[in-house]
């Protein structure tokens, strides 16, 4: 069991791409790391760089005690399960959890064993003697989890293992990879871009935005409070209602109207981003709201448990906000709402040019 | 439809005719004596002289040193084939596989230069080559006959766009299991290639088999000779002055066709499933 250490690492292409731009990242042995943020925001490249797929340009990564920059990734004692699981299609199953095993010189009797006891806790015993190609999604899924466990390596690497899945089996084998980690209490590093996914199993959340860190801490901190805009609208769903808005003579209005919002904050910025999310805003009695909109309803989206009321500020088209009301809502499109706060803590703030969090 | 039905048979029936009648001629021809075909021209029926004219051509001696046969030519042709074609698959699957799966310099030129030796087909270096076997003393053996031939750009292209196809996790997922270059290639390449082996291995050992000019010139032995030689040794001979002796002409003809079909009828599954489809 070892934590893992990643100090000011960056990876620079040799066509100039600078994927990761100094990245600083402890995780503490035994936690579910969640490294989360949209295609291209350098993920997947630190992954590979825990792994020893990918070089690391500068910086520093060590597993345990142990640097392991220019350690190769057999050597590195972590084992990784890929996006489209990369199992060995001529081999069976027994044969694909076998292999690394195999290679490293384990007694034939001990494979056997390690092998057959993975099997059971993911129960894939049946399917031992199959090819790959005869399994359905799940049962790969698992496969290529097992082929991860079977070694008791310090570190699991998961790089987007769910995305193959259809949305039911997703949940579940949400479920199973955190359990299985808990019970394991393996060090993981797992990398999505499903910001529900992340929420759910990480320990610790890591949202990268272009090589940097933008914010780091446990998902329901990161959730409740973003460390700027981009994390806002990337953490949650649907993303965070954001409203820009100017100083007017001592108080704030739309930025690009005159009506439709009395904002009571006592700041002096010239001007600022406003954040709630759609479960913070209550339709109705907003007399001792900070945040008082006048919205007109543009469309409404039942979806069962709740719906969300799509609702331009001051009539106006490009400042939709989306109101999260539970149960069904009857609300006439065209229909004029008075919309406040439900929480006064639930105000964010940003600054208007940097996107980063301002405390009120 | 209906009509449509019976023209398109129809097409297809004359295209079959048309393909196998040499064939059949020929075949028919070879059961007769030399002297019908020679008075009569050539046969569609059976001729009866089946057993005689296989049985001379099989295992009687013939050529100038009458130390030749029938059996001989083609063990010969068969090591010629088989050499050929398992020489190719080990040399230019090697060979995608450094292209493929190892940065070196000047790797993309590398392909481009095996690339280009298709416009240097065996007839255009014939000469060379000759001086190279010759000057390393492997003129009449049969390594001398295959070694030249081995090197294949067209089947090096064909395991490299194959190798490309292989998805890059699976060899992450080996460094990761410990395999080193040698394991990889052995434990997940080489058993992923079996089909397009198996393809290469059709194409390949026909090519051999079917080889005339090399052989011819780099052989002065007869026992060497490959049976596509020994067809034209046949009606060459002229000790007798008399009738050639077509009917072992055609007799030896079909023996050399029959390797080459059974192959292809054989691995015909395999074949189309090479080339169509990747098994991942």
């Amino acid at each position: 069991m070892a934590g893992i250490k990643i100090s000011d690492v960056r990876k620079i292409y040799p066509n100039g791409f600078e994927a990761a731009r100094g990245i600083s990242i402890d995780v503490n042995d035994g936690d579910m790391l969640v490294l989360v943020g949209p295609s291209g925001c350098g993920k997947s490249t630190l992954l590979r760089m825990i792994a020893g797929l990918e070089t690391v340009s500068s910086g520093e990564i060590s597993i345990g005690d142990r640097v392991v920059n220019d350690v190769e990734p057999a050597d590195r004692d972590i084992a990784m399960v890929f996006q489209n699981y990369a199992l060995y299609p001529h081999m069976t199953v027994y044969n694909n959890l076998a292999y690394g095993l195999k290679n490293r010189g384990t007694p034939k009797d001990e494979i056997d064993t390690r092998v057959r006891e993975t099997a059971q806790i993911l129960e894939i015993e049946e399917y031992l003697d199959s090819k790959p190609k005869q399994l359905s999604g799940g049962q790969r899924q698992r496969v290529a989890m097992g082929r991860a466990i079977v070694r008791h390596p310090q570190v699991f690497l998961f790089d987007e293992p769910l995305s193959n899945l259809d949305a039911k089996l997703r949940v579940q084998m949400r479920m199973e990879i955190r359990k299985l980690q808990r019970s394991l209490k393996t060090t993981a590093v797992y990398v999505t871009h499903d910001q529900l996914e992340a929420m759910t199993l990480a320990d610790q959340l890591v949202v990268l935005n272009a090589g940097l860190v933008e914010q780091m801490g446990a998902p329901i901190e990161v959730y409740e409070k973003p460390a700027s805009t981009f994390v806002a609208t990337f953490i949650g769903s649907p993303s965070m209602n954001l409203i820009n808005v100017k100083n007017a003579e001592g108080s704030y209005k739309l930025e690009t109207g005159e009506t439709g919002l009395v904002l009571d904050v006592d700041r002096a910025e010239p001007a600022l981003t406003i954040g709630v999310r759609p479960e913070d805003l209550r339709i109705g009695d907003v007399k001792t709201s900070q945040l008082k909109l006048v919205v007109e309803v543009v469309a409404v989206e039942p979806v069962g448990a709740e719906s969300y009321v799509h609702g331009a500020i001051g009539g106006l088209p490009d400042q939709t906000i989306i109101v999260r009301v539970s149960g069904k809502a009857s609300y006439e499109v065209g229909s004029k709402l008075d919309v406040g706060l439900a929480d006064p803590d639930k105000l964010h703030l940003f600054d208007r040019q940097t996107g980063k969090r301002l405390e009120n | 439809m209906r009509k449509s039905v019976i023209v398109q048979h129809g097409i297809l029936i004359f295209g079959c005719l048309f393909l196998i009648m040499p064939i059949v001629v020929a075949f028919m021809s070879s059961t007769h004596t030399p002297e019908t075909i020679d008075s009569q021209g050539l046969q569609l029926t059976w001729g009866g002289n089946f057993i005689e004219t296989y049985k001379a051509v099989l295992f009687d001696k013939t050529g100038f040193t009458d130390n030749v046969n029938g059996v001989n030519m083609l063990k010969n042709s068969f090591i010629l084939g088989f050499g050929f074609a398992l020489g190719k698959i080990f040399i230019s699957m090697l060979a995608a596989y450094a292209i493929v799966y190892f940065r070196f310099p000047f790797a993309t030129l590398s392909f481009g230069i095996i690339f280009t030796t298709l416009l240097l087909p065996l007839e255009v270096r014939i000469i060379p080559s000759y001086e190279v076997v010759a000057s390393m003393g492997l003129l009449n053996t049969h390594a001398g006959l295959i070694l030249p031939l081995i090197a294949s750009a067209t089947a090096t292209f064909y395991f490299r766009q194959f190798f490309k196809t292989i998805p890059d996790e699976l060899l992450e997922a080996a460094r990761l299991d410990n395999a080193g270059p040698y394991r990889f290639f052995v434990d997940i390449l080489l058993p992923l290639s079996r089909t397009m082996m198996a393809a290469i291995f059709i194409i390949m050992f026909v090519v051999g088999w079917n080889q005339y000019l090399w052989p011819l010139l780099m052989t002065t032995e007869e026992a060497l000779y490959p049976i596509v030689i020994g067809i034209r040794q046949i009606t060459n001979v002229v000790d007798s002055g008399a009738i050639p002796e077509y009917n072992k002409a055609f007799a030896l003809a079909i023996l050399a066709m029959l390797p080459p079909v059974m192959v292809v009828l054989l691995f015909q599954r395999w074949f189309v499933k090479g080339l169509v489809e990747s098994e991942k």
